[in-house]
């Protein structure tokens, strides 16, 4: 006995069967890392509930799966990669679409913008564009703990890549609209590389949907570089059915002074795992990590949020919530680092829960790690219901109890979704919670398969 | 930890007269001693038993724990870094060498009396303070405990826990292990192969005890390590509270000390259980010091039950323990309050967990840590309400205290809620001490030392007032000298 | 308008008030005053609707119904408004959104249509200019970062926006500088009407130099000890509450 798991064996198998395949169509310096990449995994395996980053999410109900796995993207699918309209009125971008992790573009794999931002297939940037992608792909996504880094970096091939150059400020965010659709159950993996240089300023919006009703299992990676002075927001909009399960790693890596955020707005999903990696990496970053998640049925939500202050004057924010209803489960694991002298830091985290009914369970997970003494952190965490003191305040002025729950559920929610700074979108989210809060919104309405 | 009587006027003296930051209790007494040879076997567990001759039971309990120790490993989980532990270098029971009847005080080794003496802890009743009575440990054996008759006419059991084995195999019988079952980590496994003494407390339905009741650890022989274990019952409409101290001489090799305390709550009962914890802490390079590996855990057995922990940690090399309370009972209640001080190279990662099995049960959480030199302190609490514990209440709130830039403070609590009604909220936060605070005290003329003691009690003072006033003083006391020479 | 008569209230089984018999006419100020502990937000926490404080006794009759078995909401709509001595922060609940509900639910009862968008927001304007309150407080959740002085004034632009017949002040003075208290009293007499009428609680007689009352009471352990004219309230301000406590002390001994 080797000691790994049958699940683990299973995707091992899979990596030994279409390793050729995928290095045949993917570029040099990508393959490179992968098979450094199949022997961590190799050691680490699939994440269980013994890993302490994933206490309480059990990844194989998903995992322990036969999938078709998709390494080659095909014509028809390109076509209707190009059908898709995002339906959010007035909000307007630099749309991309990636269907089962690849983009589908034929002719134009990476587009420019005016302003002189690249964005497109990050397989055909690591062609164009080889010091780019030397200098960053592979640099932040690092893990001791999760094998399912790994497993991206060696198996995945495609996914967005986008450049802003030294003092660009793109005013249009660009919008990344993840489509899985198969005839069979699913796997894929794709992997981002965001560069946002010097003094720049980006954002992005990346919107998961399932087009078909088959069980689907996404593991994506995405890599973000914020230079000195530089800005950036992602923001994620995840819609998906609930026989699907995505499982997000985003690592946003911050030089001197620049700003960013990320924002996981989470709708609907059968599991979803989204971790989190911030890295202040240097004098004077500031970071926001937010997390809003809506869960029914035997939905699971987790969120993972790990913020690593490595520099001095650095300051950190979280704010994560969930509203869990039926018999659905969420999960948070919040941690702060403060390493040795990271002198001067701010560092603030906060997690809140509302409980729906007795069925539905949350557990939380705030840490703080801190190893440096001129600092400020504090973390708070609650699980319960509607403050009762402010139901009481919205009765006394004629609000009836029912109008008055619903107005607080939504504030709950709206504190997360205020951070969001595109208004069409901040519009929208604010619009389908509320309709969703007051049970307007059917179950299945938001999602784009008519399984019926 | 030294139980005297100290007026309230004198806490400004103390604090005053505390100048050297050295370990007061590091002596080390020469009593004649019996020791068994190194190292641990089931025969060592068999020579135990024997040497207690305790009855079969005992020692199929002690065997059973034995064999489930030698299947489990080391907890890997906490932020602590604990070197190998050698068990085979260890002394598993040393006593002194006692006549074979203690009918008085002055059956008591002389010697004995002296080293109780010298800790503060006068044996002989009638110079003791009134309101305490004291069961001193040294080693692996009870070698006194006073005041047990005046307690005796009210019903109350207050004895070693060998003799209640003899005396009271009944209770000792249906309480042990039932709320740390042999099973329940690695350290309370090897603690129920191995332990040697502790104390027993019962008290009968009704009954408030009139007086403090306290277990005095000492650990006084080299290579020993100690495994007490302290079972104490309170029956329904009782209540008591119950002290406990410890220290050890200064050696230069590390010592094990792994406890288990249990605590029965039954129906209206309430049990308030203080811990100043001040085993020696190793010097100022993390040579030498305890490691104390501790289960405590209390059962809130019956309805409207309560258990409070109160616990300061000053001593040890490392401390790994986390009083906690099973909340099955209706309104049932669980406090928990801790200062934790690491200074030098101590290590602590504790912390409690509340779990919430009743209805409307409520359980607080105050941890204080306080973290200096290159000391690595840990809050680790889990608050679990189960799906039938309806209405379920807690709060935690957890702050951390740094002084110097080489130390660390950190907070890991785990919060799973499964039902609707609960509230259950936590806060910490991590600062430095105030420089413009120690700066206000240095203008009025307040050493940087004392002032850093002041402010440090402050934010102490929440828990240290749970104490009982002797306890109170001597906390405050202890905090002060272990943060001596803390910033430089 | 509102017939307090003989009520008795405990929270957690402790009994607060004990026995409290109180008539409001249309019009009318009345001012209750009395030492920390005697029960005088509890009685305000009463009349509101809050549900730990448990009625033991009495009844309490407002316009002629059983105001006792009517929800908070309820008696919100019927006229009845709470101004809190400690207005609850609601993060992420605009005011607008809040005084929008709160304001249509009330035409709601009252069989009127809501008001449209432009409306509602002219009547926010003119109800802010009122009690002096700072345009940009209209735009945040509600109470959340206010000051003290900012959630007293916020309370009493919402009693401007919804109009009531009673208005129950919970020591709205408690906390305020001389520039607040003077907005807050302005605001109270400005909406001062021959129809309705304001019960005032207070610890203090200064706000009373703003605002006269017609009635002073009086309360101490649970009980109106002493009614009187407004000159009651200058005496306890010369005297404090200690001459009150030993007269009633005495009255029990004799």
């Amino acid at each position: 006995m080797n000691g790994r798991s049958e699940v683990t064996e299973r995707y091992i198998g899979l990596y030994k069967e279409n390793i050729e395949k995928i290095t045949t169509s993917s570029s040099p310096y990508i393959n490179s890392f992968r098979e450094a990449a199949y022997e961590r995994f190799r050691d680490m395996g699939i994440p269980t509930k013994k890993n302490e980053a994933y206490k309480y999410t059990n990844l194989n109900i998903f995992f322990d799966h036969d999938y078709k796995s998709y390494f080659m993207p095909v014509t028809s699918d390109f076509i209707k990669a190009e059908e898709f309209r995002c339906d959010v009125a007035d909000l307007d971008t630099h749309g991309i679409v990636l269907l089962n992790g690849f983009y589908p573009t034929i002719n134009e794999k990476l587009r420019q913008l005016p302003s002189g931002v690249w964005i497109g297939s990050l397989n055909a940037a690591a062609i164009k564009f080889p010091d780019l992608v030397k200098k960053h792909y592979g640099k932040y996504a690092k893990s001791d703990t999760d094998g399912l880094i790994d497993l991206n970096t060696a198996m995945a091939s495609d996914g967005v890549f986008v450049y802003v150059p030294e003092g660009v400020a793109l005013t249009k965010p660009v919008q990344v609209v993840n489509l899985v659709q198969s005839d069979e159950d699913m796997f894929s993996q794709h992997r981002n590389l965001i560069i946002v240089e010097k003094g720049a300023e980006f954002s992005i919006i990346i919107c998961d949907h399932t087009l078909s009703p088959q069980k689907f299992l996404t593991n994506a990676v995405t890599e973000v570089f914020v230079g000195e002075n530089a800005h950036f927001d992602l923001i994620r909009v995840q819609n998906e059915h609930n026989a699907a399960c995505k499982v997000t790693h985003t690592f946003i890596h911050q030089e001197k002074n620049s700003v960013a955020s990320s924002n996981n707005m989470t709708l609907h999903g059968g599991l979803i795992r989204n971790s989190t990696y911030h890295y202040l990496g240097g004098e004077g970053a500031e970071c926001f990590s937010y997390g809003l998640f809506l869960t029914d049925k035997w939905q699971h939500v987790d969120n993972f949020v790990n913020v690593d202050h490595a520099f001095p004057k650095c300051t950190s924010n979280q704010l994560f919530k969930g509203v869990l209803d039926d018999m659905s489960t969420g999960a948070f694991n919040g941690r702060i680092l403060v390493r040795p002298d990271a002198q001067g830091t701010l560092a603030y985290q906060k997690n809140n829960n509302i409980l729906l009914t007795d069925d539905a369970k949350m557990d939380t997970k705030p840490q703080l790690e801190i190893f440096a003494d001129d600092v400020k952190c504090s973390h708070g965490a609650t699980i319960g219901q509607v403050d009762s003191d402010a139901l009481f305040y919205l009765q006394s002025r004629g609000i009836n109890k029912r109008e008055a729950r619903l107005m607080l559920m939504f504030g709950f929610a709206h504190e997360v979704i205020q951070n969001i700074k595109i208004e069409a979108l901040r519009d929208r989210m604010d619009n389908l919670v509320m309709q969703r809060l007051k049970g307007e919104l059917s179950r299945c309405a938001s999602c784009m398969v008519k399984c019926g | 930890m030294v139980i005297h009587s100290i007026m309230e006027k004198d806490q400004d003296k103390i604090l005053s007269d505390v100048t050297s930051g050295e370990y007061k209790y590091g002596f080390y007494s020469d009593i004649e001693m019996e020791r068994i040879p190194k190292g641990l076997s089931e025969e060592v567990v068999r020579i135990i038993s024997a040497k207690k001759n305790e009855p079969e039971w005992l020692l199929d309990f002690r065997l059973k724990a034995y064999k489930h120790w030698l299947t489990m490993k080391m907890p890997a989980w906490p932020n602590l870094r604990i070197p190998e532990i050698n068990y085979n270098e260890i002394i598993f029971y040393a006593a002194p060498k006692a006549r074979p009847v203690l009918n008085s005080i002055d059956d008591i080794d002389p010697e004995l009396r002296k080293t109780f003496d010298k800790l503060g802890i006068p044996l002989n009743e009638q110079k003791h303070l009134a309101g305490v009575a004291v069961d001193a440990v040294i080693d692996s054996v009870s070698v006194k405990t006073t005041f047990k008759e005046t307690l005796a006419e009210m019903g109350i059991i207050f004895c070693s826990f060998s003799d209640a084995v003899k005396e009271y195999p009944e209770l000792v019988r249906r309480y042990m292990g039932s709320v740390v079952p042999y099973t329940d980590n690695f350290f309370a496994s090897l603690n129920s192969a191995v332990f040697s003494d502790g104390s027993f407390c019962y008290i009968p339905k009704g009954v408030r005890c009139p007086m403090e009741l306290s277990t005095y650890f000492r650990i006084n022989s080299a290579n020993t390590g100690q495994f007490e274990r302290t079972l104490l019952i309170a029956d329904e409409e009782s209540y008591v509270s119950y002290l406990e101290g410890c220290t050890a001489p200064t050696r230069d090799e590390n010592q094990l000390h792994a406890a288990i305390v249990e605590i029965i709550a039954e129906k209206n009962a309430e049990v308030k259980y203080s811990t100043v914890q001040n085993w020696y802490p190793g010097n100022k390079e993390g040579l030498g010091g305890i490691f104390n590996f501790v289960t405590k855990r209390g059962m809130c057995k019956g309805e409207n039950s309560k258990i409070s922990w109160t616990q300061i940690e000053t001593g040890s090399a490392i401390t790994w323990k986390y009083p906690s309370c099973i909340l099955r009972g209706d309104n049932s209640t669980g406090e928990f309050y801790s200062v934790a001080v690491t200074n030098n190279y101590q290590q602590a990662d504790t912390g409690t967990k509340m779990i919430h099995i009743g209805k409307n049960t409520k359980s607080t959480i105050v941890s204080k840590g306080i973290s200096a030199g290159h000391g690595q302190n840990s809050y680790r609490g889990l608050v679990k309400v189960l799906k039938n514990a309806s209405n379920a209440r807690n709060f935690s709130q957890c702050d951390s205290l740094l002084l110097g830039d080489k130390c660390g403070a950190h907070t890991f609590p785990y919060l799973e809620v499964d039902n609707q009604t609960a509230i259950v909220e936590h806060e910490a936060t991590t600062s430095k001490i105030g420089e413009d605070q120690i700066f206000y005290c240095n203008q009025r003329g307040i050493s940087t030392e004392d002032a850093i003691g002041l402010i440090v009690n402050g934010y102490a003072r929440e828990v240290i007032n749970k104490l009982p006033m002797e306890f109170a003083v001597e906390a405050q006391k202890l905090l002060q000298i272990s943060l001596e020479g803390s910033v430089g | 308008m509102l017939i307090i008569n003989n009520l008795k209230a405990s929270i957690g089984g402790k009994s607060i008030l004990k026995g409290i018999t109180l008539e409001v006419k249309p019009g009318e100020i009345h001012a209750i005053m009395g030492p920390n502990g005697s029960g005088k937000s509890t009685l305000a926490a009463v009349l509101a609707g809050r549900e730990f404080v448990e009625v033991t006794e009495g009844s309490v009759t407002y316009l002629g119904k059983n105001l006792l078995d009517m929800s908070p909401e309820d008696r919100a709509k019927e006229g009845i408004f709470l101004g809190f001595q400690y207005p609850i922060e609601i993060p992420g609940v605009s005011m607008v959104n809040f005084m929008k509900t709160a304001v249509n639910e009330h035409r709601k009862h009252n069989g009127l249509d809501p008001l449209s968008a432009s409306d509602f927001l002219k009547l926010m304007r003119d109800k802010k200019e009122l009690v002096e309150i700072d345009s940009k407080l209209a735009n945040r959740s509600v109470n959340e970062g206010f000051s003290g002085g900012e959630k007293k004034k916020n309370e009493i632009f919402q009693m401007a926006m919804l109009e009531p017949k009673l208005a129950i002040l919970d020591e709205t003075d408690s906390g305020l500088d001389i520039d607040a208290l003077r907005v807050v009293a302005n605001g109270v007499n400005k909406l001062k009407r021959p129809d309705n009428s304001f019960i005032v609680i207070t610890h203090y007689q200064r706000l009373l130099d703003y605002i006269v009352p017609d009635v002073v009471h009086v309360l101490y352990d649970g009980r109106i000890v002493k009614t009187a004219g407004r000159e009651l309230a200058l005496e306890l301000e010369e005297k404090g509450y200690d001459w009150i406590k030993k007269e009633v002390e005495n009255n029990v001994l004799s």
